[in-house]
């Protein structure tokens, strides 16, 4: 069938079954925005900046599993996602990136809107293609589509000429494909499976620590059966939220930097770990030689470059998490480790997460009210900072693909665009976006797209009037030196100023204003008392959210392991680092 | 303990392959000491030729991250393995009438050739193994060199062996 290749692209979009795209045109891809023009199987959801349409093309994979389709312009078009490529990269999201391109007899010309797309985001994708024959269209976006989707996912981007999307091609689409250069294991090897049921079994303090592979491969349900059957105490990193129920008696909490203590003291003392999808990140170890130092390693992941990347490895196995989990499973019986979960549940009664309840308004109430308001329910997108650790520790994930968060990369500005797309996805769920102050204004813009959507979406704003992690640190680490992190800050402070009160000048913007004038519902709370209203009456409305709430400034997420520090090094005030600091 | 590694690859032969690749060496902080590229027998592929200086786990890595990359289609470490390493060196020195003839019994010993000549220069060309190239290096220094172009070493597997494209 002859066809354009802009109308090659439309098909293809039909046939891997993309219903929801989000982009912004330009010069270059003028062409192929025509050929989408009134689709009626595609909804085409214009943000306001690049950026947002990559994150929100990143958080509908996410909360869906699906893979997420952007497209944007050449050029400045295709810069501005690259903080989103390598957001989905350091997640392994599925993503497929459709940027335009000059013609290709302009390319090397510094031609208008021109910039080398492929060579920029090589490091920030999993793979990355330019069509330089028409004809090679539908091969090379068949070949994008599998390459995002399979294996260990990410971001693949395709650049798209301008003569391309207009050039005349015959249609075919390969139903299947292969490539030479990619091969995933997806089972693992059986002899290996048994080593590892083999040392779990002889085992006296084993744990099992388990990432967002777990939620990619869709392997929660096996895991739950695994340690259901086995009864081994279970740490998450901030990936792997979801992917067991935070309301199991097994669960020991979230590792690593701002992980619970009992998590972090359990790895410290196990003589096994089983990472199962996760991929030893610093976050998680803290000084890489001294974590779990009485341990052996399992290691359980789809990517054999993960394995024995940071911490060396005993017992690796490679392939898809569900699978792997499903045949350990046929081995898995009841572990004789009592004495060890005893020990366990000692650390978690004896140091529980917990805050200061002395009436005020604090950041971690607001989440435990969230958490009960919407029975545990909703989708959390966050930001970055204060307020993502928070979400992190203070909401019970109890299925995967509930918490929404940038985690490898730490992208502020991430959490608004990501519950458009969570939003999409997910019409039926309430979908909330626990913000900071800080990290809300880094992709404001799109509560325009929002409200042009009519997405009912929340946004709490943890609003500290700080850019709360850094301050933190400055606080611990820095003798409270807190340059460039006062949000309130102007021209008229003095140079020097870890104060925050009444004698500072006011806020900028007002969030309420600033969410009326984007025609979403604006609310500010500055007492505890009203949390509770309030977030019942946003849940209420059928309408976008945004909730101002103003808590205590120098509230800090605690524990806190210092960065380079062994992870059961924690510490929860300037005090305890000043201690670290002179040990 | 570090030392120098030799490790083939047979990738895709496309425009970008090779940014991709040395890319993805220095992004992750290794150091390609050598590197030569060149079609092989079936054009749709090249085969690179990488040194580089590190440990056995740096080894493993770079391994994984270079197998990992979608249009490499495989890797062998030649390292350890029975395998023939040979460069090319073309090198440019003085050479007055008067020592012409003493610079062509050297270039004869190293089994080197002329391959241009002018009235007060020679360029010799010598193919072999990196410490043969240095020796043929050094022992020209005295006469003047002018310039050298060198290639990185071109390395392949002994017969049909491990590391052969026929055996793994």
């Amino acid at each position: 069938m002859k066809m354009t290749g802009a109308q090659a692209i439309v098909e293809i979009l039909h046939r891997e079954k993309v219903d929801t795209i989000f982009g912004i045109p330009g010069g270059v891809v003028i062409p192929l925005f025509d050929a989408l023009y009134g689709d009626k199987k595609l909804n085409m959801v214009t943000t306001k900046h690049e950026q947002g349409a990559i994150h929100a093309a990143d958080g509908y994979a996410r909360s869906s599993g699906k893979t997420g389709v952007c497209i944007v312009t050449s050029g400045p078009g295709a810069t501005n996602i690259v903080t989103g490529l390598a957001t989905a990269y350091m997640d392994s999201v599925p993503v497929v990136a459709l940027t335009g391109q000059v013609p290709t007899a302009s390319i090397g010309n510094d031609a208008f809107q021109e910039a080398d797309t492929t060579g920029i985001t090589r490091p920030v994708t999993k793979h990355n293609f330019i069509v330089k024959d028409a004809a090679e269209l539908p091969i090379i976006l068949k070949q994008a589509f599998h390459i995002a989707r399979t294996g260990r996912p990410g971001p693949v981007l395709v650049d798209l000429p301008k003569d391309i999307i207009t050039a005349e091609l015959n249609f075919s689409y390969p139903a299947e494909i292969r490539i030479p250069g990619y091969n995933i294991t997806v089972k693992g090897n059986t002899r290996q499976i048994k080593r590892v049921m083999e040392a779990i079994g002889q085992a006296k303090r084993p744990v099992l620590y388990a990432g967002g592979g777990v939620i990619t491969s869709g392997a929660s349900e096996e895991l739950k059966q695994f340690v259901k059957t086995t009864g081994l105490p279970v740490a998450l990193t901030l990936m792997g939220l979801g992917g067991f129920p935070g309301t199991e008696p097994e669960f020991l909490g979230m590792l690593g930097m701002h992980g619970t203590k009992a998590a972090n003291y359990a790895v410290d003392k196990c003589d096994l770990l089983i990472a199962v999808g996760a991929r030893f990140d610093d976050r998680v170890t803290g000084k890489l030689s001294m974590f779990a130092p009485h341990a052996k390693f399992i290691h359980i992941d789809i990517d054999p470059a993960s394995i024995s990347k940071s911490v060396v490895i005993d017992l690796p196995v490679v392939g898809d998490a569900k699978h792997i989990l499903h045949e350990m499973l046929k081995y898995a019986k009841p572990l004789k480790i009592k004495e060890w979960l005893k020990e366990i549940e000692n650390w978690k009664n004896s140091h529980p997460l917990t805050y200061n309840d002395d009436g005020m308004l604090h950041p971690q109430y607001i989440v435990e009210q969230i958490y009960n308001v919407t029975q545990g329910n909703a989708i959390i997108t966050t930001e970055v900072g204060q307020n993502q650790m928070w979400a992190a520790q203070f909401f019970k994930y109890t299925r995967p693909r509930q918490l929404i968060t940038s985690g490898g990369l730490g992208t502020m500005g991430y959490g608004l665009p990501a519950a458009i797309g969570a939003q999409l996805a997910n019409p039926e769920d309430t979908v909330i976006d626990i913000a900071g102050d800080g990290s809300i204004q880094m992709n404001i813009q799109e509560l325009a797209t929002i409200t042009q959507n009519q997405l009912p979406i929340k946004v709490a704003i943890l609003n500290n009037g700080y850019l709360g992690m850094v301050r933190q640190w400055q606080e611990f680490f820095f003798d409270k030196r807190y340059s460039a992190t006062c949000l309130k800050r102007d021209n008229r402070c003095p140079e020097v100023c870890c104060n925050p009160g009444p004698q500072c000048p006011p806020y900028v913007p007002d969030f309420v204003k600033l969410a009326e004038s984007y025609f979403a519902v604006g609310m500010r709370v500055d007492k505890k008392e009203d949390v509770e209203s309030a977030l019942r009456e946003a849940i209420r409305v059928d309408k976008p959210v945004l909730m101002d709430f103003i808590v205590c400034p120098e509230e800090n997420v605690t524990p806190m392991v210092p960065a380079g520090a062994p992870i059961r090094t924690m510490i929860s005030s300037k005090e305890d680092a000043e201690k670290y600091l002179l040990a | 303990m570090e030392r120098e590694y030799t490790i083939a690859a047979l990738v895709e032969n496309k425009s970008g392959v090779l940014a991709h690749i040395a890319g993805l060496f220095s992004g992750r902080g290794y150091n390609i000491s050598e590197l030569s590229v060149g079609e092989t027998e079936d054009p749709a592929y090249s085969r690179m030729t990488i040194v580089v200086k590190g440990d056995d786990q740096v080894l493993e890595k770079m391994k994984k991250q270079l197998n990992r990359f979608i249009d490499v289609i495989k890797v062998w470490d030649l390292s350890n393995l029975p395998a023939v390493h040979r460069e090319l060196i073309l090198i440019k020195v003085k050479a007055q009438p008067a020592k012409k003839q003493e610079i062509f019994q050297i270039a004869e010993v190293f089994k080197g050739k002329v391959v241009d000549i002018s009235h007060d220069t020679l360029t010799l060309e010598s193919t072999g193994i990196s410490d043969k190239i240095e020796a043929f290096i050094n022992i020209l220094k005295p006469y003047g060199i002018l310039e050298i172009a060198r290639t990185g070493r071109a390395s392949i597997s002994r017969g049909f062996g491990k590391g052969s494209k026929t055996n793994g």
